[in-house]
């Protein structure tokens, strides 16, 4: 079964911006009366021209942004398999409890007695993250993953300094993310790439060769990028811990692994985890996510300041953390979205998240199987919740490329998987159904995975031209790159 | 609770198609001696009621903003958010989809943030803006980054800069090579080694200050100009390009974004044309399709990490762009009139707010002769903590203490939301517990 076109329920072609619907006089805002006097900042200070936003009516803005919204495609639209980012069914509920006048009408800075039920709520959901990742505390400060990273980096540098004294590389697999070599750079680091081996996995062997006592630490996935699991990961941890590095697990892949190996049994000392996509919070077009860090005992010192503590009149911010890296955040983290992955993760439970990483196995495999003939595995070996595929053979064979492949997905009513990415492979389609998708939806794909295929064979100018069904079809990045107009 | 979708049937065809006799063994890449052992050490799931009635009964505990009357600010503040800004930017097709990779799935999260880019150019006077960052701390952070560089690396920050943005920008400066110093009065000594020099104005005291004077001796010793401001007040204040700001950050909250505990909000950040290929995240232009049909796109990416990687200027993934959404959206139902109705409100209320507190014995302004837009500093014939306590008691949140070098000061912020009846009946609260304790 081959799944809907994509709707174009808003208007074919440009939309226009809410400034083309300006009418000068129109307004939607309007304020109580004011029943104090009127004071206005001194002249000195004051605005003289008006900013130029639009002068709209309210159904204006609802017809616009309803409009605009009718040109985006989410996950409740449809399949959404974009490896590495875990788009996975964000449950409903979940965005109710985060609504509770409770949780989103409080002050960051009110009294702490005032806030006891959201500080225990984090607590429990540190102590549930910590029971995951064989963590002993975590920070739940970070914004993002990317953040988490940093707050990483700089705690294995204040480790160090008390420990021996500074040192300079990081070491990071040839697959990794963008945002750790971005990390490294920004904590005053050297980034020191390790190679993969035929497998796909990290060459132990060219590892043993890097380590020495230069080395800050190693961050890796694992699962890794290509979805295979490190079957070494004890040797490499013990290969990092023998030269005093530390070794920094990034989460981007924590959902292939729930209830059934943790990172801090696997010798992980420092555990980052992207609530966004592991604890299905919606990922709202680019963000927000929350990047809650773990650490193991030796690290705790230098965890981000504060931490919730539990007093005996309650809970309440630890302030007093002497070694402390210091602060991530203005103000606590993105705790709405904390709140969504409490609801998630004490919902499944220790057996329903046990059964998502078993059912996000099982689709990956599944679909992998489905479309292998077509698009062969990248490397060999079972993969875990995503699968690396490659348009190598059908580009050699038809000059279509894994791109064109994916614009003709879109024709077919799908969001197409990652491509290009990781880097170390070619023409390469990343995918990551995750748990949350049926068996008919997983065959609807690889259905159209195929077609894509056979239509490179028969008629490629189709897939060149396409996407031909959505509100714009390609657009030219180069021109945007060359001529900026990136306001109105 | 589980949302996986498969019946038995359907995971025993799955197994059988892919050769595998169990679900357990999708798992035989694994190492023994790293399996999971023992249970997980969190209770076994629980249904949608059953975590619908534990949480609520949590945020049962807090006392919210309907039960408190906020005075509270510090650089997140309780201003009104119209029903109209979540309805919009909660629409799924806006809240469950991804980064914009495939723009032409995309069009209108790219569109909605050409639209953010362009008020926020906007509003501050500066000519390019990008898709969010996390904060305005962080955004500051950022902005730092743009700065430092070709031997430029010292970071002076104004006294008025609020003391939390200052320790984010220190936690950070450890891995970038740089540590904030802070100076007083408006005339910092901008050495040739001085990156940029950082002022917020409105200041953590509320205050408004003479950015020109700051900007203008950082201009003179060649380093940037970053301004803190506040969006709330850009109607009615002198926008930062005009003050000479050549980067602009603001914590985005205000901006139809809830108080949520801290997060998540936007960090805003503008600059000048000339920096734009220092500008840290995304950043969305207009171009055309192979029509010719006017379209977005994520444009510049070779500044971003997944391009650059250890080359790049930020390592920004996710950001918050549902928060930039209603921003957006907030921003077009406010309007050029709305906006400057909205800062006279918000000043002429603080004003009254002043007057009335000031009028107890003991109650004085920390800083009387700078002039202030929606929030000014007290200083307390008692201790601030108690004094915020047995409001907490009273109903009110008063306010946001602050320890600064002359002692600890109350900061009160009043938004359009303050009525009348509530800030006189916030004075006569402050009255009683100061007055007759």
């Amino acid at each position: 079964m081959i799944g809907a076109p994509i709707r174009t329920q808003g208007p074919a072609g440009n939309a226009g911006t809410i400034m083309d619907r300006s009418i000068p006089g129109r307004r939607a805002s309007g304020f109580a009366p004011l029943d104090v006097p009127e004071v206005a900042v001194p002249e000195l200070y004051a605005r003289r021209t008006p900013p130029r936003l639009p002068e709209v009516a309210e159904i204006d803005l609802v017809r616009h942004y309803t409009g605009l919204s009718q040109r985006n495609y989410g996950l409740d639209t449809g399949f959404y398999p974009l490896g590495s980012c875990t788009m996975k069914y964000n449950p409903k509920v979940a965005e109710e409890v985060a609504a509770l006048p409770g949780f989103r009408r409080i002050h960051p800075l009110q009294p702490d007695a005032t806030v006891q039920g959201t500080l225990e709520v984090l607590w429990r959901l540190e102590e549930a993250l910590c029971a995951l990742t064989g963590m002993a505390r975590a920070t739940l400060q970070p914004p993002a993953g990317a953040c988490g990273e940093m707050t990483g980096l700089l705690m294995m540098r204040a480790y160090h300094d008390d420990h021996g004294g500074r040192r300079t590389k990081v070491l990071i697999p040839d697959s990794a993310h963008g945002t750790n070599p971005a990390s490294v750079r920004l904590a005053g680091f050297e980034v020191v790439g390790v190679p993969s081996d035929t497998r796909g996995l990290v060459d132990v062997a060219a590892l043993a060769g890097l380590v020495d006592d230069q080395v800050v630490g190693l961050m890796l996935t694992n699962p890794n990028t290509l979805g295979l699991f490190e079957e070494e990961i004890e040797r490499i941890t013990e290969l990092v811990h023998g030269v005093g590095g530390l070794v920094y697990y990034d989460g981007a892949n924590l959902n292939a692994i729930m209830g059934h190996c943790r990172p801090g049994d696997m010798g992980f000392d420092i555990v980052h985890i992207n609530t966004h996509k592991t604890f299905a919070t919606p990922h709202g077009g680019g963000g927000p996510g929350a990047g809650p860090v773990g650490v193991v005992e030796r690290l705790v010192p230098y965890l981000p300041s504060p931490v919730v503590t539990r007093t005996d009149s309650g809970f309440a911010w630890d302030h007093e953390r002497p070694l402390s890296i210091g602060r991530l955040h203005g103000y606590n983290g993105n705790v709405g979205v904390l709140i969504r992955a409490y609801a998630y993760v004490f919902a499944h439970g220790a057996d329903g998240l046990k059964s998502v990483s078993e059912l996000a196995s099982l689709n990956a495999n599944y679909l992998a199987s489905l479309v292998q003939e077509d698009f062969p595995l990248a490397y060999p070996g079972r993969p875990m919740h995503e699968f690396v595929a490659t348009a190598k053979p059908l580009k050699d064979a038809t000059q279509i490329r894994a791109m064109d492949i994916a614009k003709r997905i879109i024709d077919l009513g799908y969001h197409p998987s990652t491509v290009y990415f990781p880097l170390v492979v070619d023409e390469a389609m990343m995918v990551e159904p995750t748990e949350t998708e049926t068996k008919a939806t997983l065959e609807g794909y690889a259905a159209a995975l195929r077609q894509a295929a056979a239509e490179a064979r028969t008629d490629p100018d189709l897939l060149r031209a396409a996407p031909l069904t959505t509100p714009v079809r390609r657009l030219d990045e180069a021109r945007a790159a060359r001529h900026l107009k990136l306001r109105w | 609770m589980n949302f996986a979708p498969h019946t038995d049937d359907e995971i025993a065809q799955m197994l059988s198609a892919i050769g595998a006799a169990s679900l357990d063994e999708l798992f035989d890449q694994i190492p023994q001696d790293v399996r999971l052992q023992g249970p997980l050490g969190i209770p076994n799931g629980i249904s949608e009621m059953e975590i619908m009635a534990d949480l609520r009964g949590y945020s049962l505990k807090n006392r919210d903003l309907d039960q408190l009357v906020c005075f509270a600010g510090g650089g997140a503040y309780d201003h009104y958010i119209p029903s109209l800004v979540w309805a919009l930017a909660g629409r799924s097709e806006f809240y469950t989809s991804y980064t914009p990779y495939q723009p032409e799935l995309s069009q209108g999260t790219l569109q909605v943030l050409f639209e953010f880019q362009s008020m926020i150019c906007e509003l501050t006077g500066l000519e390019v803006s990008n898709a969010s960052l996390y904060d305005g701390a962080t955004a500051l952070v950022e902005a730092v980054h743009m700065a430092v560089g070709a031997g430029r690396t010292r970071v002076l920050v104004s006294a008025g800069v609020d003391p939390r943005m200052i320790e984010t920008l220190r936690t950070y400066g450890r891995g970038g090579g740089f540590q904030p110093e802070v100076y007083a009065g408006s005339h910092p000594d901008v050495t040739p080694d001085v990156a940029c020099v950082i002022v917020a104005h409105p200041n953590v005291y509320g205050a408004l200050e003479p950015v020109r004077e700051h900007f203008g001796a950082a201009h003179d010793g060649g380093a940037r100009a970053i301004q803190i401001f506040d969006p709330m007040s850009l109607g009615v204040l002198a926008p930062p390009g005009e003050l000479g700001a050549d980067i602009a950050v603001a914590e985005g909250q205000p901006l139809g974004n809830f108080l949520n505990y801290g997060g998540p909000y936007l960090g805003l950040i503008a600059a000048r044309m000339d920096d734009v290929r220092r500008m840290p995240g995304r950043i969305v232009g207009e171009t055309v399709d192979i029509d010719g049909t006017p379209g977005y796109v994520l444009t510049l990416q070779a500044r971003e990490q997944h391009i650059r990687r250890d080359k790049a200027n930020s390592n920004i993934c996710t950001n918050q762009t549902l928060m930039a959404i209603a921003a957006t959206i907030y921003l077009g139902w406010l309007g050029p009139d709305g906006l400057c109705e909205l800062g006279l409100q918000c000043s002429s209320r603080a004003a009254y707010t002043a007057d009335q507190l000031t009028a107890i014995p003991g109650v004085s302004l920390a800083t009387p002769d700078a002039p202030f837009f929606k929030e000014f500093a007290l200083r307390l014939p008692r201790p601030t903590s108690e004094v915020l306590d047995a409001l907490v008691d009273r109903g009110f949140l008063a306010g946001v203490p602050l320890s600064t070098p002359e002692g600890d000061v109350l900061l009160v912020a009043v938004t359009e939301r303050r009525t009348r009846e509530e800030i006189d009946r916030f004075a006569q609260a402050m009255r009683a517990v100061l007055v007759n304790p």
